[in-house]
């Protein structure tokens, strides 16, 4: 047996054994469950860094479910593929990369500050990295849905895990009511391309939509369009996303913003790969607009918050629109919108721009929740007027908080500079108001974070707090790291990781034939 | 149109649910919405794998009487019926993650009203 090609399965596997191991371990020692959670979490990082390797040199791989043979993705007694299919190609190997990265950070962080309750926090973290996973690994729209719910649930559960405050159970309550309504219309459009097609398959739908659309093709675009777009935290349907990220235990609303990007994912799979040129051009300008709408209100709320937490996640709501504006921009000049944009293909540049920001918004505002969870683990306080003169205390933690807000405000030696300058610089092909408004959010962005890092950590010392413990320093400093280092030196990931993930995005005949010959 | 009709059930369940989802002030009565909208496409799937004639792919149990040949041609993919099972165990996960939390919110709050659990600003 060939253990690199059951990669793929190895990495859905291993954190999920782990997951069901987890509770039992717990009753024996608290310090084994937290090596065999740590071990499982590595073992499955280096293996999905294996995988990445692989997907770069050989390009895409499937690999099949239950299969004597796992590349044979058709059997030979049938015509279309009727088993389980994970397929990865540079845009999934991206997202992995970036999803189990953030989870192994997130997992370091949380030893510090998870004492009761270990056993249920671990098994569900990492189920709900299974769930992540799962859903950037999977080629197959049902298997989608349900590593969807999966993620669901557990983050839910999460985001409700200090139930002895009643605000998390209140956004734990919103988030998975909101997640299995929009996961009931993912499953209604699998219920109406199987109705249609008898497939299940993303790469054979695709390949039988084919450029044309039926009026139920039609009716599953709108389902799925709208169901991940309100995974993803768009404006108008973006309500969930600070109540959960504001309310959830330390380190887990940053690995939230890795498992809304996974939707964010999802979405893109849609647009780009099942229906690619078939989608009408109305998609793109909608996508703009939540994009746009998503940088007004994430920004302008923000200015009203006085709950740190809370206010950082209006700032995320504002980078999903980033990314969503970028993304929107590259998908209108992909279907030939806009003559002198499409010809002269700065389209394919917001796209790159786009994507970097996916990387660079979890790594970003991920540093400032960071933070934020450490500042409130020692102080026991959330609210900015309550908070002040940390800086003498906590030194690393402020440089740290510094180092993020730059990073989010898009100043330049920092990652998110890199990213940000691509997509003003080519949005402004559509129409030159989307680079006004999102350099303006940007300057808005940057006078927020300053008013709450003069609120935080500068004046008069107000209580003798100590530093936050090192495990948390530790995963800070991480992201730190590479928040200057790739504002240094974006070429690295531009070269050998936006790229690859563009062009995986742009030729979407490959992701067919890989399954269909 | 009577082939129609376990459509037009998916289609009012589904409006029923939603319109209880919308409207409705109290979490149960959401959850049962929910419930509601799950069963309708439920019954979407399951209708979609209704075949007529067909027989389960079982070849230890098949109906008497039947030549060989024809079984392989009556015999159903059985797709739709495990997507359907499937779904249904989510639905479970779901339900009683909901109103576990429903219980926690009474302990909290004194109610299930969702106008009056609002303790997150806006």
């Amino acid at each position: 047996m060939n253990l690199m090609e059951h990669l793929p399965a190895l990495i859905i596997a291993i954190p999920l054994i782990t997951a069901f191991l987890t509770p039992l371990v717990d009753r024996a020692s608290k310090k084994a469950r937290n090596v065999l959670v740590f071990i499982s979490l590595l073992i499955t990082f280096i293996l999905v860094v294996l995988l990445v390797q692989r997907v770069f040199d050989k390009g895409i791989i499937t690999y099949v479910m239950g299969a004597s043979n796992p590349t044979e993705t058709i059997p030979k007694q049938a015509a279309v593929p009727i088993r389980i299919v994970l397929e990865i190609d540079g845009l999934s190997a991206f997202m992995l990369l970036i999803s189990i990265f953030i989870s192994f950070i997130g997992l370091i962080y949380s030893f510090a500050h998870i004492k009761e309750g270990g056993g249920r926090f671990y098994t569900l973290f990492l189920l709900m990295v299974v769930g992540m996973i799962g859903m950037e690994l999977t080629g197959d729209l049902f298997n989608l849905f349900v590593f969807l719910e999966i993620l669901s649930i557990s983050s839910a559960a999460l985001i409700a895990f200090e139930f002895k405050r009643a605000t998390t159970i209140e956004a734990g309550i919103k988030y998975i009511i909101i997640s299995s309504i929009s996961a009931l219309f993912v499953l209604f459009a699998v219920g109406l391309f199987y109705g249609e097609y008898d497939l299940l398959n993303m790469a054979a739908i695709a390949n039988e939509i084919g450029g044309a659309l039926s009026h139920i093709d039609k009716i599953a675009l709108i389902l799925l369009f709208s169901a991940f777009a309100m995974k993803a935290g768009t404006a108008p349907m973006h309500m969930w996303m600070p109540d959960a990220y504001g309310e959830a235990p330390g380190a887990i609303s940053m690995v939230l913003i890795a498992t809304t990007q996974a939707s964010l994912y999802a979405l893109l799979r849609v647009c780009f790969t099942i229906y690619n040129e078939a989608l009408h051009v109305v998609f793109p300008i909608a996508l703009i607009l939540l994009g746009l709408a998503s940088i007004f209100i994430g920004v302008t709320m923000a200015l009203l918050q006085d709950d740190i937490k809370r206010l950082i996640a209006y700032a995320a709501v504002a980078e999903v629109g980033y990314i969503v504006l970028a993304i929107g921009a590259g998908l209108y000049g992909f279907l030939g919108g806009g003559d002198k944009f499409a010809s002269l293909e700065m389209w394919k540049v917001a796209l790159k721009g786009g994507i970097f920001h996916i990387f660079n918004d979890v790594l970003d505002i991920g540093l400032l929740f960071l933070v934020a969870g450490g500042i409130i683990y020692v102080t026991k306080e959330r609210s900015l007027n309550k908070l002040g003169g940390l800086a003498h205390s906590m030194k690393y933690s402020s440089i740290l908080f510094l180092i993020g807000l730059a990073a989010v405000a898009g100043l330049p030696p920092m990652n998110g500079f890199a990213s940000k300058i691509i997509i003003y610089e080519s949005i402004y092909g559509v129409s030159p108001i989307l680079s006004i408004v999102a350099i303006l959010a940007s300057i808005v962005m940057l006078a927020i974070f300053v008013k709450i890092f003069h609120a935080i950590f500068t004046g008069p010392k107000l209580a003798e707090h100590g530093e936050v413990p090192k495990y948390m320093l530790a995963s800070m400093i991480v992201l730190a790291g590479l928040i200057i280092f790739f504002g240094l030196f974006p070429d690295i990931v531009l070269k050998n990781l936006v790229n690859p993930a563009v062009n995986a995005l742009m030729e979407y005949g490959k992701y067919i034939s890989a399954v269909m010959g | 149109m009577i082939y129609n009709l376990p459509f037009l059930t998916v289609v009012a369940l589904i409006a029923i649910g939603m319109y209880a989802m919308l409207f409705k002030k109290n979490l149960i009565k959401i959850a049962i919405g929910l419930t509601i909208v799950e069963s309708g496409v439920n019954l979407f799937l399951i209708t979609l794998g209704y075949r007529e004639g067909g027989i389960a792919p079982i070849f230890t149990n098949l109906p008497p009487g039947m030549s060989p040949e024809e079984i392989p041609e009556k015999m159903v993919l059985p797709v739709p019926q495990a997507l359907t099972l499937t779904s249904i165990v989510i639905g479970v996960a779901v339900l009683a993650l909901i109103l576990s939390l429903a219980i926690r919110i009474y302990r909290h709050y004194g109610t299930l009203n969702a106008e009056e659990v609002r303790r997150l600003k806006e």
